[in-house]
């Protein structure tokens, strides 16, 4: 319960940001919201010798509407998120998914961009952001890079934010008119998902006309469902649903832990699957 | 060594902290507010919960140094020592508590939920309270409490 | 907010409780908010290894980092390493390992302590832990219960030659019995580990006072007249100059009913180091370092005539012990041994107990105790009984269960069950339930192949309270007794102290103690204090658990209340210059019947027993009066409890979606009070149906020693229940109560277990294991169609 001593460089800036990195080498430690990073401290699972503390540093909070898509700073709270009349509207899916993430204390802290670079494999936004192909803007000593989430998810605790880099901005496309569902699925409201799916789904003409589907804890990263997505297009009953997302299970290896083994994780995947997609899409 | 300057349930203090020091030990080993508990290491049982800056956090998950500039409430500060707030009075007429370790993060946690939603649902109330872990009540009451205490703040409002 | 209860009114009553106002305004004082003067932290070396050797252990570098007093291993500590003790050697020839506060030369679970450091700080202490140097050999794990006692297994402790702790056998009779049965079913249950997970976590403080060899210890415990007694025993420290003090306790579920190596070493460290020494616990360390509970194998056999009559009972349990034995670790599955044939009239029962070691966190009292083992056993086979004979389950218990007007009821495993009325609770339980609609609607949702089936499960269970009479703990060689001792003093300002044994720890002492002594002494409840929990204060009691601190205590506090107005009635008669018999006694005033104008209120006979101006001849000054009460028998609370269980054959995840209950804990002191502690236990209960179970890999790792794995349950997790209660009044104390703080975690398993069963038995399935998790249930039925 006592973390080992580090030192602690608060960041006013990116760039401030960067140089204490730099300066810090190897053992130095980012920290958004910290509710993932302090929790390891307190175990003593991690003994950084410098906590570079990116929490207040303004252009790494908001939500800015730019038309096509919606760009959220990194350092927005999951509690900024949930709530932003735009991503609710735009965005339902990565609004539903937040809001099920941890608990209101901790999503009044934890951020959007920290909970995407951590990339713990349960967790809950991440499928949503592979799923939406959103746009990854990273900053480093060389100025700034944007990164597709299908390159950003590189395996468990692992993206393509380098160690010297810091995310800035996530910007999902902007959805206007999909139906958006997170069916979680967990032993007790305090537990990690044993699986999440992300739907958003755009109907025409009462069928299905566009899919995006996103599966979290099937594996090492999160997982598109690209088989699902393109068997759902002309749904228009359970059935049909419920028959594409068979597909769900498809290249999947997922990993067997105390709450599933391979084969439930993979009936789960197709189950929950039909579900998030029939909640999506007004189907039932 | 980092000096920071916070007001915790209305006094200022300036002190001098390590950076590792977490803000319920800065709370309670520094400036003795022990109303404010430590159930857990894992930021599951909420029993630490307190408000900074009008929002609920979990003060086992934010470093001291962190909270440099911030005003905190704790339990303590909720009410004056012999008021009540209404949060208080509902918990102790709904029978809310038992062993009452729990009790300082679910009184929080609820202020801080009926801020946000005045009038919430079974569910709601249930859903807002996930964070904060009860062993003796199976939270029948403490869900009591927080609609009472729903009534009491709507009827002081009008 | 103060409640003005009129006197003399007070029982019976759901007044609010006297200890809200200081623990919802974090006014309280939890063990680890003591912080004395020269205090020195405890941080503790644990073993990260179930078995093995510890093959070199230097505690040198820890004593180099800063702020470090000392630190010991085995080797430093010498004779201070005092053994934990057990006070319930069941069988005369128990094995009973040596279980030393830090391990000598071996390490035998996951969490042992193996050395400690001390420093001025609690940050010092940690970082000084990391600075010892350890190796271990490691040994072969013990760990699963069958396997180690086979002939061969690894031995937890060589030097015992076994691990066997005990076979106890009780009954005998079934097997010529069973042949009279039309029907016999067998089942295997398995009642799995369990952590009490408290919310506060332990802590203790110990200081020397003066330089005498005075020790004061605070600790967060349920027990601490107990505490004084045997840390005296074992640490050598006299026991008049031991005072132990357990402040605001958060919590203990049978989890602080204990004496803990952590104890033993802060009061002989205190002592040795001359200052106070202070360790509280890190909730990763309790997961493994609090005893845990249940984890017993039931092989349960039942026997019937066709009609369903039932026949006998055979009971063949094996009940992990953990590494060590400590307080009653292996009575624990006695107490559940008298409950298996729960409420039903049977001619034969054969109950066997072995007792095993592994290489785990030792097992102890949770919750109940051995009784949710026992009702969950029985209740769990009546309804397997009642699908083999195709009859309504609620039938086969009406059929089976002691009649109301049957009582007194000797039970075949020897009981005298004194009350009950098992018509009476089910009747009102069936009616909050809707039984008759739910099993419509169960019906409609199995025709129609609904994804989501529904099921109901029924528990009626009865259990024991305030272990007693002491003889009877004799009997079973119990090495305690069961009384329980309150004094009553009125101060010469008319306020009251009622100081009693009981130590309680979230049940609402303060409040229903003074309603019952304010029923007698006609005293505002406001007027009366609760002295409790200080060996200081309170030197006389056997403290808190086993629901016996109303069924026990409480008479003592109503017997004290007595003897005290009787002394009050002849001082107040002395100074009316009345005879006593002409005295009664209204609201604390002594008048003179039939002429009131003649009084005397209590206030004012105090001060006269205190100045003891003008008191009776023969009597002695000062006002109070005690009472040390060794009950007849113990209580039989009882109830029926209802779940009406909904299951996601698709996915397995399992939902209460009613819960109904209806208990007779007799007669009720506060009712309030009551339906929390149903709640509560209730919870509990339905945590261990749901949620939670600790294990362990093969190598004696725990898999899930946390609060994020160890999963107990939130807010979103429970549903509202529906509580009931009906009063047929104990005659085994004269209050008429029973207990109630284990009553809800004892019924509310087998009646959730039940439900999902009950739920997908047409799917061929006839058990769930605990936890039911989503996978568990969906597995059982894949496995249950798959055999189809």
């Amino acid at each position: 319960m006592i973390p080992v001593a580090f030192d602690y460089k608060k960041a006013s800036s990116v760039e401030d940001a960067l140089a204490a990195l730099a300066e810090g080498g190897e053992d130095a430690k980012l920290m958004g919201g910290g509710q993932s990073l302090v929790p390891v401290l307190r175990l003593r699972l991690n003994a950084p010798s410098v906590v570079v503390d990116c929490s207040s540093i303004p252009e790494l909070k908001g939500i800015k509407d730019e038309g096509g898509k919606i760009v959220i700073g990194a350092g927005t709270t999951h509690h900024a998120v949930m709530n932003d009349p735009a991503v609710k509207s735009s965005l339902k899916v990565l609004a539903d998914a937040t809001a099920s993430v941890a608990d209101p204390q901790i999503r009044h802290r934890g951020t959007l961009g920290g909970a995407l670079a951590h990339s713990d494999p349960r967790a809950d936004q991440p499928p949503v952001a592979l799923a939406l192909d959103a746009e990854f803007t990273i900053a480093g000593a060389t100025g700034q890079r944007c990164v597709a989430a299908a390159d950003f998810f590189q395996g468990p605790f692992e993206t393509a934010v380098g160690p010297d880099e810091i995310l800035v901005s996530i910007a999902f496309p902007k959805l206007d008119g999909w139906g958006g569902h997170y069916e979680k699925f967990n032993r007790a409201a305090q537990a990690w998902s044993i699986i999440g799916v992300a739907a958003a789904v755009r109907m025409e003409g009462g069928k299905i006309a566009e899919a995006r589907i996103g599966l979290t804890n099937v594996g090492g990263t999160p997982h598109r469902a690209s088989a699902v997505e393109q068997a759902l297009v002309g749904a228009s009953s359970i059935a049909e649903v419920e028959a594409a997302s068979m597909y769900a299970s498809d290249n999947l290896s997922p990993f067997a832990d105390e709450d599933a083994d391979v084969d439930y994780r993979l009936h789960l995947a197709r189950v929950l699957t039909a579900r998030s997609v029939a909640k999506a899409a007004g189907i039932s | 060594m980092q000096h920071i300057k916070v007001t915790v349930d209305g006094t200022t203090y300036q002190k001098e902290v390590e950076p590792r020091t977490l803000l319920v030990h800065f709370l309670r080993e520094d400036l003795g507010r022990v109303g404010t508990v430590v159930g857990c290491d894992t930021s599951n049982c909420g029993a630490c919960t307190v408000l900074v800056d009008g929002v609920s956090l979990k003060s086992c998950s934010m470093l001291a140094v962190q909270a440099d500039g911030s005003e905190i409430t704790t339990i303590q500060g909720v009410s004056d020592g012999n008021d009540w707030h209404p949060v208080q009075s509902a918990f102790k007429e709904c029978h809310g508590l038992q062993c009452g370790y729990c009790t300082p993060g679910m009184v929080i946690s609820s202020i801080d939920l009926l801020n946000e939603n005045p009038n919430p649902t079974e569910a709601e109330i249930r859903e807002g309270l996930e964070g904060n872990l009860c062993r003796c009540t199976g939270y029948h009451n403490i869900v009591k409490s927080v609609q009472r205490a729903a009534e009491l703040m709507e009827g002081a409002k009008s | 907010m103060t409640d003005v209860v009129d006197a003399g009114t007070a029982l019976g009553r759901p007044i609010k409780r006297k200890e809200d106002a200081r623990l919802l305004h974090g006014q309280t004082n939890w063990t680890d908010n003591i912080q004395l003067p020269g205090t020195v932290h405890m941080a503790i070396l644990r073993s990260p290894l179930a078995h093995a050797k510890i093959t070199h252990l230097d505690v040198s570098g820890a004593l180099a980092m800063p702020n470090v007093v000392a630190a010991f291993g085995a080797a430093e500590l010498g004779e201070l390493n005092s053994s934990v003790p057990c006070v319930w050697p069941v069988t005369d020839d128990m094995v009973a390992p040596d279980f030393p506060a830090l391990a000598k030369d071996t390490v035998h679970h996951v969490g042992d302590c193996v050395a400690v450091v001390l420093a001025t700080d609690a940050v010092s202490a940690a970082d000084a832990l990391e600075a010892m140097s350890v190796d271990y050999e490691p040994l072969q794990a013990v760990v699963n219960m069958e396997s180690a006692i086979s002939p061969g297994s690894t031995l937890v402790h060589e030097d015992k030659g076994t691990n066997t702790c005990y076979v106890y056998n009780l009954g005998g009779g079934y097997d010529e019995k069973v042949k009279e049965a039309d029907v016999v079913i067998k089942r295997r249950f398995i009642n799995q580990r369990l952590i009490p997970a408290f919310m506060e976590p332990r802590s203790v403080v110990a200081a020397p006072m003066g330089m005498s060899d005075e020790i004061t210890m605070w600790t967060s415990t349920q027990i601490p007249h107990i505490l004084r007694l045997l840390i005296a025993l074992v640490t050598g420290i006299p026991e008049n100059n031991l005072r132990v003090i357990a402040p605001d306790v958060g919590g203990g579920f049978g989890g602080k009913l204990q004496i803990y190596r952590e104890e033993i070493l802060v009061a002989q460290l205190a002592r040795k180091l001359g200052r106070p020494v202070k360790w509280t616990e890190t909730r990763s360390e309790d997961m493994v370092a609090t005893h845990h509970g249940r984890d017993q194998i039931q092989d349960i056999e039942i026997a019937a005539k066709s009609d369903g009559t039932l026949v006998g009972l055979k009971v063949d349990l094996k009940a992990n012990m953990g590494a060590y034995l400590q307080i009653i670790t292996p009575g624990i599955p006695l107490l559940g041994m008298f409950m298996y044939p729960g409420i039903y009239k049977m001619d034969a029962y054969d109950f066997q107990c072995t007792g095993v070691f592994t290489n785990t966190t030792p097992t102890d009292a949770y919750r109940g105790a051995g009784r949710p083992e026992s009702t969950y056993a029985i209740e769990r086979i009546m309804d397997e009984l009642a699908a083999e004979l195709g009859m309504e389950p609620m039938e086969l218990r009406r059929k089976n269960w002691i009649k109301h007007e049957e009582f007194p009821y000797t039970t075949i495993a020897g009981l005298t069950y004194d009350t009950g009325n098992y018509e009476l609770a089910t009747a009102r339980a069936l009616e909050l339930f809707d039984y008759e609609g739910l099993r419509a609607e169960q019906k409609s949702r199995r025709d129609s192949g609904d994804r989501v089936q529904l099921g109901i499960g029924i528990s009626t269970f009865t259990e024991m309270c305030g272990l007693a009479p002491s003889r009877t703990l004799g009997a079973l060689k119990y090495v305690a007794g069961g009384w329980e001792h309150c004094t009553v003093r009125v101060l010469p300002t008319g306020k009251v102290e009622v100081i009693t044994g009981t130590s309680p720890h979230g049940q609402g002492h303060e409040t229903a103690w003074s309603q019952i002594a304010s029923s007698i002494l006609g005293v505002p409840v406001e007027d009366i204090e609760v002295v409790h929990s200080d060996t200081g204060r309170a030197p006389y009691g056997m403290d808190t658990y086993g629901s016996r601190s109303l069924a026990v205590g409480g008479q003592a506090i109503k017997e004290a209340s007595e003897r005290l107005v009787e002394k009050a009635r002849v001082i107040a008669a002395h100074q009316i210059e009345c005879s006593p018999e002409d005295l009664e006694y209204v609201d604390g005033v002594f008048q003179v019947k039939g002429d009131p104008e003649k009084s005397q209120p209590l206030g004012a006979v105090a001060f006269e027993a205190f100045t003891a101006h003008n008191l009776p001849d023969g009597v002695e000054p000062t006002l109070s009066a005690e009472a040390t009460i060794d009950p007849q028998d113990f209580s039989y609370p009882h109830g029926t409890h209802l779940a009406a269980m909904e299951v996601d054959t698709e996915t397995g995840k399992v939902t209460v979606r009613k819960y109904v209950c209806v208990d007779d804990v007799g007669v009720q002191v506060n009712p309030m009070i009551v339906e929390g502690q149903v709640h509560g236990g209730v919870a509990q209960g339905i945590a261990q149906a749901l949620y939670e179970g600790a294990n362990y890999d093969e190598d004696g790792q725990p898999q899930n020693a946390n609060l994020s794995t160890y999963l107990i349950p939130s807010a979103p997790d429970l549903p509202s229940f529906i509580t009931d209660t009906t009063c047929t009044p104990s005659t085994t104390n004269p209050l008429g109560t029973k207990g109630v703080g284990e009553a809800g975690a004892i019924a509310s398993t087998p009646a959730i277990i039940n439900g999902i069963v009950d739920a997908i038995r047409h799917l061929g399935v006839n058990d769930v294991l605990m936890p039911a998790t989503p996978m568990t249930v969906w597995k059982t039925i894949q496995a249950a169609q798959g055999g189809k």
